[in-house]
């Protein structure tokens, strides 16, 4: 009897204790990756394989991708002068923005998206890595280098475009990521637990007692030791940096029948099959998550 | 080398021997591949597994590994209900014997074809095994069927306590003798894309494309394949659990024409999948809710029974509420076949009906991931759970009795559905938790998950231990199951 009581008494206490609530704003290292975060990538146009059956694919135009993810700190400075001058407004605790609306074909599943204001970030959503002071956006101390999370398809394409750039295709982020061979990773064929931030990666950043897998820095896996954590430099063959892990990346592609957006690359919380080139997730457009965030093409 | 042949014909000429090799290939086969994915992946062990045996993993081929893999065990089980229909069934011993050697032939060529053209570099004859080894398996299908036709006068049955017709037509073997035809034809839903494709087949998951508006005809012929086998499986399980649990009486009548029903409207809603596949899903869920309501009954007279017979054991005529159940619980083995079904419901089928009435309200506005997650832990649940029925039933015929049956039973069952249940908590998490917030509630459910299925692979592992020290006996249990029929009562044979 004095065994069972005890046995019961040690899983209640091992149950409480396993839902303890997360930290979000636990202290994460701080490292400067040494980026531009300004800095563009060159893919010249011509044909490639795309897709896990390396599939003949073209495109026959040139175009350039930002080297890292957009960070936290280069969306609080577009929010800034986006909400100033009327490109997008706060309503409540959403900043949200004016979409024309998609064409709609009564696909199954395939709901309206008619022209109006949509979610652009959830602004009391504790996983925001942004904060206000004095009436300006600003990253929260110690994400400023990190992609920008929390952000729906609408943010991510709105932000593209107040600059005169726009989401990639599925087609050119692939391209970026792979280049003309049929590699499975961005470097190569091999996947190393410091390649890439996935889950159980054992980056700097997490802790999977307690908060998770959490982003990384863009451009943290560039070869350089941090804090004695010895990265592998992973560019894709053009340059690119976090094509594979930290956050998915939403893509610009509008698909006949479906409202659904897709994304591209895996992120910190998904298992390394999820970080193959050809991956894809997809989500409604207001969808906001911890692990997506995006880059535009020019 | 005597010795040797006595061996060989317990294993592979007798029915419990034959259960017993399946088992054991599907607990090694189990064991070695799932080390190579999840937190064993995490852990380490993957790199380790994978260095020790040259494993060759190709990762554009990942897919495609994992569909050989999922027919390997899959066979195997085919092969262990089929071994259980043949000899719970009247059957002519010719019939039986081709049977059951044709299948077993095939899973071992499925099996050592297969797995090391998958995981060991592309090597075409093995492949090639692995292709033979299935046609062989459908080729025993088609004989079982034959060997089971109902309208066979043989098999007339005048006994009125189990279902029949009026000439006699016993209807629990036309329930058998549907699965089987459905399970043939459902099988070639998946070859006929097999083989269209050829060499050319570009394999893919059903639960990565979903959310595909634009399936072609091909792919939705294999997504219908893979939802009708396991369904049958499970169905094939539950007509077995009937003979063991010698289900008979009111309640079999009224299940009888469910099971029969009810395979045949979801088979062809799987089929329908194709051409229809709106409608089709409509056609599913009438057909599984048929077979389900044929399942229930025999939950309903199978539990009465238990604690019918519990109850006379101590003597008591009529007991009250708790000498009821402590009668219903008294054999875990016996509790456990249909109480697992029961708990199905919990893990399966409730949380299946839940995510289809919410799947545009909830489910869809997730992102696919956490859609893809419910759906992989979903069929996980389904076929794990399916098999811990048929580890209950033949820990009874391997002769498990006293506290070591007690604690087999106990512990395969609240472990086996603590890790169900934790699966089911986890797939659906981003209900309970936002998904910043979510890593102790995946810690939790991720080490009650790992818990629970380490422990019923571990009971696994004893069962088959003791049988295989059993095996170095001169006159151990082996030696009385050679001849030993499944359900003792059938002594005549057609």
């Amino acid at each position: 009897m004095k065994h069972r009581f005890l046995l019961i008494m040690m899983v209640s206490v091992f149950l409480i204790g396993s839902c303890q609530p997360v930290d979000l704003n636990a202290p994460a290292p701080v490292f400067d990756t040494g980026f531009n975060e300004q800095s563009w990538a060159f893919i010249p146009a011509g044909s490639f394989v795309e897709g896990q059956f390396n599939h003949p694919a073209q495109i026959d135009y040139d175009y350039e991708m930002m080297v890292t993810d957009v960070t936290n700190q280069q969306y609080a400075d577009y929010l800034n002068v986006a909400l100033a001058d009327g490109t997008i407004k706060q309503a409540g605790n959403q900043i949200v923005g004016y979409y024309a609306g998609d064409e709609f074909n009564e696909g199954r599943h395939e709901e309206q998206i008619l022209e109006g204001d949509y979610l652009h970030i959830p602004l009391d959503n504790p996983a925001l890595r942004l904060q206000m002071e004095n009436n300006q956006f600003a990253a929260k101390s110690d994400w400023a280098n990190h992609p920008m999370t929390m952000v729906s398809w609408f943010g991510a394409q709105s932000y593209c475009k107040y600059y005169g750039w726009r989401l990639p295709t599925e087609l050119e982020w692939e391209k970026a990521a792979r280049g003309l061979d049929d590699r499975p990773f961005p470097w190569g064929h091999e996947l190393e637990r410091n390649n890439a931030n996935f889950t159980s990666s054992r980056d700097p950043f997490e802790d999977m007692s307690s908060f998770g897998s959490r982003t990384s820095p863009v451009g943290f896996y560039n070869g350089n030791t941090y804090a004695g954590y010895q990265t592998i430099d992973s560019p894709s063959p053009y340059g690119l940096y976090d094509m594979a892990g930290n956050v998915w990346q939403w893509t610009a592609d509008i698909y006949d029948q479906q409202h659904y957006r897709y994304m591209r690359g895996g992120s910190k919380d998904i298992y390394p099959g999820n970080l193959r080139i050809w991956a894809r997730n997809n989500a409604t457009p207001t969808f906001v998550s911890p692990a997506v965030g995006f880059r535009c093409v020019r | 080398m005597q010795t040797l042949l006595n061996r060989f014909n317990y294993l592979f000429r007798s029915t419990k021997g034959l259960i017993l090799v399946g088992i054991a290939m599907t607990a090694l086969v189990s064991a070695l591949f799932g080390m190579l994915s999840g937190p064993m992946a995490d852990w380490g062990v993957k790199d380790v597994i994978v260095k020790l045996f040259g494993m060759k993993l190709v990762e554009a081929e990942r897919e495609g590994r994992l569909i050989i893999l999922y027919h390997s065990i899959a066979m195997i089980v085919v092969a262990i209900e089929t071994y259980m229909i043949t000899d719970l069934l009247p059957m002519r011993k010719n019939h039986q014997v081709t049977i059951n050697s044709t299948i077993t032939i095939g899973y071992l060529a499925v099996v050592f074809g297969g797995l090391p053209f998958a995981y060991w570099g592309h090597s075409w004859p093995f492949h090639g095994l692995y292709i033979a080894g299935l046609s062989l398996i459908f080729f025993s299908g088609c004989y079982l069927v034959y060997a089971l036709w109902p309208w066979r006068k043989e098999f007339h049955i005048t006994d009125k306590a189990y279902a029949h017709t009026r000439r006699g037509v016993n209807l629990e073997r036309v329930a058998f003798f549907t699965m089987a035809v459905a399970t043939l034809a459902s099988a070639l839903f998946g070859a006929v894309p097999g083989s269209f494709y050829g060499n050319g087949f570009e394999t893919f998951l059903a639960e990565n494309v979903v959310r595909e508006p634009h399936k072609s005809t091909l792919d939705l012929s294999i997504i219908g394949h893979l939802h009708i086998m396991l369904a049958l499986i499970a169905i094939a399980a539950t007509l077995i659990i009937c003979r063991y649990m010698d289900f008979k009486g009111i309640w079999h009548k009224l299940a009888m024409p469910f099971m029969i029903f009810g395979s045949l409207v979801l088979a062809m809603g799987t089929w329908l999948v194709v051409p229809f596949e709106s409608m089709a899903h409509m056609i599913i869920y009438g057909g599984s809710t048929i077979a389900m309501l044929g399942a229930l009954f025999l939950v309903i007279y199978s539990w009465r029974k238990l604690i019918r017979e519990g109850l006379a054991e101590k003597g008591i005529k009529k007991g009250n509420f708790f000498q009821a159940i402590a009668a219903l619980l008294r054999d875990p083995i016996k509790f456990g076949v249909t109480w697992q079904m029961v708990f199905m419901n919990f893990v399966v089928s409730g949380v299946g009906i839940f995510v289809a009435v919410k799947l545009d309200e909830i489910f869809r506005v997730w992102q696919f991931m956490d859609e893809r997650s419910i759906l992989t832990g979903h069929w996980h649940i389904l076929a794990t759970l399916t098999a811990t029925i048929l580890l209950l039933y033949y820990a009874d015929l391997a002769g498990l009795k006293g506290k070591v049956r007690q604690w087999f039973g106990w512990l395969l069952i609240i472990f086996s559905d603590l890790a169900f249940g934790a699966v089911t908590v986890y797939e659906m998490r981003r209900l309970i938790v936002e998904e910043a917030s979510q890593q102790p509630l995946i810690n939790l459910t991720t080490l009650l998950g790992d818990i629970g299925l380490g422990v019923v692979l571990l009971v696994l592992a004893a069962l088959m231990m003791w049988r295989l020290i059993d095996l170095f006996k001169k006159k151990g249990r082996w030696t009385k199951e050679e001849s030993e029929r499944l359900d003792p009562s059938m002594e005549v044979e057609p």
